[in-house]
């Protein structure tokens, strides 16, 4: 019980400060405690105006993600001990965000971004329930499967240097999230979503830095999703260059039929 | 419906062009840049006659492996270092003038490397 | 048309009053071990265009005869030529290895409906890699 591990926190309050500051709390460093942990023992036993968001606890709701030490971690997965002990442990805000208190950002932009990229089943002349559920084999699933485990925590946004640098950028999450329907032979909608994919500010945009991939707590990958897309959008290309009018599909090889 | 803007397709196409010189920079070049500009020179290995070279360059595969050598990694580095100029010193502003400069140099290049193989 | 305009306007939220936003600095590559390694990749294409632009002069030399190429080789062997091309070797290095490496998240190969591990993937590129290198030094090299 001796053990203590200080956090320095970023602090903010819109209506008294111009810009964040930081914070120092002692905290007792447990063996099971976690980064969220010590945010919710400062709560309750030593100042109740702090402010973060969580849910689950478990890693799955994707509210708790912050920075621990420059680095964009979940904090209900970021054990205190792997800092030692007696270390100071900053946590700020997650990166590139605007702040709305504290540890708290807005998600607006990035809720728009995900929004624009319709992530969700795409089938015009869907086929009434009556005629029985849409089959799908292990292989399409797989195809797929490892770009849908996205949790929307945005820690790969504060990652991505592009998403820094331009605030129109699309980001990783989105995109990934857009090239798991694409690659869904269930869903017709890759089509409709290539004018906000293809674009500047869409996977063009992206100069495969890699540190999506590298903090995403699910695994997915959203920079191998991004290059994926760009090999397909410019190849189709290529197709609307040979074939000027026929071609107006969609630019994947994986039919809908 | 909506209707895809023209940039974004030449994008693609630019995409590839990098794609492919970064294939043909990363396979071609090191050994090419390790003989010419450090073995020889620093005597490792021994320099190849002129004569031997005339003899090389004969061979019209030679002379288009040469011009793929140089063309398409020049059309890498131009998209390359257009986005190393706009992310690493936030001038996207000058938009233009970089698109400019980078491609413009890579068809330079491409024409100079055409004009001077096919006169050897 | 009209849901899209509407996602248009709430694009960004640039200026609410009370949210703390912060520039990202020129130098934010700096800060960055992994931004620094990026940045290093991307600037490997300087050191293309440097090989590209020697390779031309060395062309024209060429195509001037002997004499002409005799001095554009000697031109190499000054120790700034041959620091200029150690530099720009590693970098080239930095490139092909980057490259080799993150082909296979670009293009994912699948076998039966699996996807195939990285490393195969990567490792025809390698044997390629070092079977067209071995070719052109022998090309070079060999006396005729």
């Amino acid at each position: 019980m001796a053990d203590k591990i200080v956090l320095e926190i970023a602090r903010y309050a819109p209506e008294r400060d111009d810009k964040p500051s930081f914070q120092s709390f002692e905290v007792p460093l447990r063996k099971e405690w976690v980064v969220l942990d010590a945010l919710n023992y400062i709560k309750d036993k030593v100042d109740g105006t702090l402010t973060y968001r969580w849910s689950c606890r478990m890693g799955i709701c994707g509210s708790c993600g912050m920075m621990v030490n420059g680095e964009p971690k979940l904090t209900c997965a970021t054990f205190l001990t792997s800092y030692g002990n007696n270390a100071t442990v900053r946590v700020e805000p997650l990166r590139y965000f605007p702040v709305i208190r504290d540890l708290v950002t807005a998600l607006s932009d990035f809720l728009v971004k995900l929004q624009k990229v319709k992530p969700w089943l795409i089938h015009p002349n869907q086929p009434p329930l009556s005629a029985g559920e849409f089959l799908q084999t292990p292989e399409q699933l797989d195809l797929y499967k490892q770009f849908s485990m996205c949790i929307n925590c945005t820690l790969c946004y504060a990652a991505c240097p592009v998403v820094g640098l331009d605030q129109e950028f699309v980001g990783p999450a989105a995109l990934a999230l857009a090239q798991r329907y694409n690659l869904d032979n269930r869903d017709q909608g890759s089509a409709e979503r290539l004018a906000t994919l293809a674009h500047p500010d869409g996977i063009w945009g992206c100069t495969f830095v890699g540190e999506c991939t590298r903090v995403c707590p699910k695994h997915v990958d959203p920079a191998g999703a991004i290059q994926q897309y760009k090999l397909t959008a410019a190849l189709d290309w290529v197709k609307s260059f040979i074939l000027p009018r026929g071609h107006k599909d969609a630019p994947q090889e994986t039919a809908h039929d | 419906m909506s209707e895809t803007p023209k940039k974004a397709s030449n994008e693609g196409f630019l995409w590839l062009l990098f794609s492919a010189g970064g294939v043909v920079a990363a396979i071609l070049i090191p050994i090419q840049l390790f003989l010419f500009g450090l073995a020889f020179p620093l005597g490792w290995l021994p320099q190849p006659s002129y004569d031997h070279l005339v003899y090389l360059m004969s061979s019209p595969w030679v002379r288009l492996y040469l011009f793929v050598m140089c063309s398409l990694p020049l059309f890498h580095w131009a998209h390359r270092f257009r986005f190393t100029l706009y992310d690493g010193l936030q001038v996207k502003h000058l938009n233009e003038v970089i698109f400019a400069f980078c491609y413009g140099g890579a068809l330079v290049g491409t024409v100079l490397a055409a004009y001077l193989l096919l006169s050897i | 048309m009209t849901e899209m305009s509407e996602l248009n306007q709430a694009a960004h939220t640039e200026f609410h009053p009370r949210w703390y936003r912060k520039r990202l600095s020129t130098w934010w590559w700096l800060g960055e071990w992994h931004y620094l390694v990026f940045i290093l990749r991307e600037l490997s294409s300087l050191s293309v265009a440097w090989f590209v632009g020697l390779t031309l002069f060395q062309l024209r030399a060429f195509m001037r005869g002997p004499d002409s190429y005799g001095r554009f080789t000697d031109t190499l062997q000054s120790p700034i030529m041959i620091a200029l091309n150690l530099i720009a070797f590693c970098f080239i290095m930095l490139h092909a290895i980057t490259w080799f490496n993150l082909a296979p998240r670009a293009m994912p190969v699948r076998v039966g409906g699996k996807r195939v591990p990285e490393f195969l993937v990567a490792a025809p590129n390698y044997v390629l890699w070092i079977a067209v290198s071995a070719f052109v030094a022998w090309l070079l090299l060999r006396t005729s």
